[in-house]
């Protein structure tokens, strides 16, 4: 019980601060909607590389890469307020108040995937409105998002383990760029097929590949690898979970 | 001098505009090599494409340097010193940006041997080389003023950060990854064609896989010299009312 009530506290307050605060909520609103347009907008002729056959177009191939990318940085971001939150002193107290530490990683992680959930939506409606062309059913779209989700909670708990160790808003990089570079070690412009050269032996190994060819075969209604995807998501998340719980334990020591 | 040493002396300042940029160049050049299969695509080296990018991505992180290196000073209370010595506002600004001219020639010399070293041939030659060190120049210079009259004007190192995102909206939204006249999308190409970063992308990138091309060097030297005209000149407002101030 008590550590839902401290996860209610957190996750309620980092959200009044997104969603009260400009500069917090429109950085992780606007960056992948300009991110698609950018990508779905002006790329839209790769789609004409020999070779490149997702049946939903250009536009679907892009979202699912902005789609999972959204959800990885609205954690990051998230992350970023945990580390404001111990350079403002506001975590030690919060420390100190908090009956089940463990509570606030819980919170926080509500927190990203409320935010998130936010910036889904809108960013779903922008691709409707752009005309994408959805194959998959409700089952595969419902999947498509849970698969999201996960990524989502893997990015908060890898920023919040690096915010509890570091401390200061000066980790950004730190939380950022790791997530920035394996996402873009992935096939995202073309499919994996059409990758040559180091980038494909890359992204071969990359798990963030599986993660996008089975969101964008949700999306198209022909999954690949659903058991692996799942698989590798709830294994990001078990073993970022206890990253970030150590980084709690660390925080408590550094008192 | 100061403003060299400063930039010398802070990593975080010279560092990441040479490996940020790099590394998109990687990962772009990688992930949309078979880009130049399509047909019409001017080269069959998606790096040779793409190794205008970081040039123009470099010069907009001088708009952060200087924009931040003067924030710093206005919050510091350096500014307001120097106004009470007989220091002219046009020498301050020269300061500033010849700091940042002397980044971006570092930053040109860096990506020019990126591209060597990765294979890439220069079709303008070693004088097609040395345009590109003078266009760096005017870029740096434009946009180091860019960042010095947003610095000028907030007085705020923050809000120059908070600057970043709408510049790398103007990069993204350009010929960065595809030539205009393969975009598909209308209001994107007509976005980008609207869009000055496109015709400075499209300058260094004549040099390094057409050759000489006269209409793309005149519209990105008349864009990079028109930045950087009106950008000195709003500065050098921004300077004198911000003096006034003091």
């Amino acid at each position: 019980m008590r550590l839902w009530q401290v996860a209610e506290g957190v996750a309620w307050r980092t959200l009044k601060n997104i969603f009260t605060n400009p500069s917090l909520l429109f950085p992780s609103l606007i960056f992948p909607l300009f991110f698609f347009a950018a990508f779905a907008g002006g790329l839209s002729r790769v789609s004409k590389v020999p070779g490149f056959d997702f049946p939903s177009g250009y536009t679907a191939f892009q979202f699912v890469f902005v789609l999972l990318q959204s959800a990885a940085f609205g954690g990051v971001f998230t992350g970023f307020g945990i580390a404001r939150d111990f350079e403002s002193g506001f975590a030690r107290r919060l420390l100190l108040a908090s009956p089940n530490r463990s509570g606030i990683v819980l919170g926080y992680a509500l927190a990203a995937a409320g935010r998130w959930l936010f910036t889904a939506l809108v960013l779903t409606i922008a691709a409707i409105a752009a005309g994408m062309n959805v194959g998959g059913g409700a089952v595969d779209l419902f999947g498509l998002y849970a698969l999201a989700l996960l990524v989502n909670l893997s990015g908060i708990l890898w920023a919040g383990g690096v915010a509890m160790r570091l401390r200061t808003m000066q980790a950004g990089p730190v939380m950022q760029m790791p997530v920035f570079l394996t996402l873009f070690f992935a096939p995202v412009y073309v499919p994996l097929g059409l990758l040559k050269g180091w980038i494909s032996a890359i992204a071969t190994v990359n798990p963030v590949t599986r993660l996008l060819e089975t969101g964008r075969g949700l999306l198209a209604g022909s999954p690949p690898h659903v058991l692996l995807a799942y698989g590798l998501g709830v294994g990001l998340a078990a073993g970022f979970l206890a990253w970030a719980m150590r980084g709690l334990r660390s925080a408590e020591a550094a008192g | 001098m100061r403003s060299i040493a400063r930039t010398v002396r802070q990593p975080a300042s010279f560092i990441p505009p040479l490996i940020f940029p790099t590394m998109l160049l990687l990962v772009n050049s990688g992930g949309l090599a078979s880009a130049t299969k399509l047909k019409g695509f001017p080269t069959d080296s998606f790096l040779a494409f793409a190794l205008a990018v970081p040039f123009i991505q470099g010069a907009l992180f001088s708009t952060m340097n200087a924009g931040t290196d003067l924030a710093r000073d206005i919050q510091t209370g350096f500014l307001n010193r120097l106004a009470l010595t007989p220091l002219r506002g046009s020498a301050l600004l020269a300061g500033t940006l010849g700091g940042v001219i002397v980044l971006g020639q570092v930053q040109a010399a860096f990506y020019v041997v990126v591209g060597l070293v990765s294979g890439v041939d220069f079709h303008a030659g070693v004088l097609g080389i040395l345009v590109l060190f003078a266009f760096a120049a005017v870029v740096s210079l434009g946009f180091g003023a860019l960042g010095s009259f947003m610095a000028l004007r907030t007085g705020s190192g923050e809000a120059i950060q908070g600057l970043f995102p709408l510049l790398f909206v103007f990069l993204f939204i350009s010929s960065m990854n595809m030539p205009r006249n393969l975009m598909e999308i209308g209001w994107f190409k007509a976005a980008a064609s609207a869009n000055p970063i496109s015709y400075l992308l499209e300058c260094v990138r004549s040099l390094i896989i057409t050759g000489w091309d006269g209409q793309a060097l005149a519209l990105g030297f008349g864009v990079g010299v028109a930045i950087a005209v009106v950008a000195i000149g709003l500065a050098a407002v921004a300077l004198k009312e911000r003096l006034a101030r003091t």
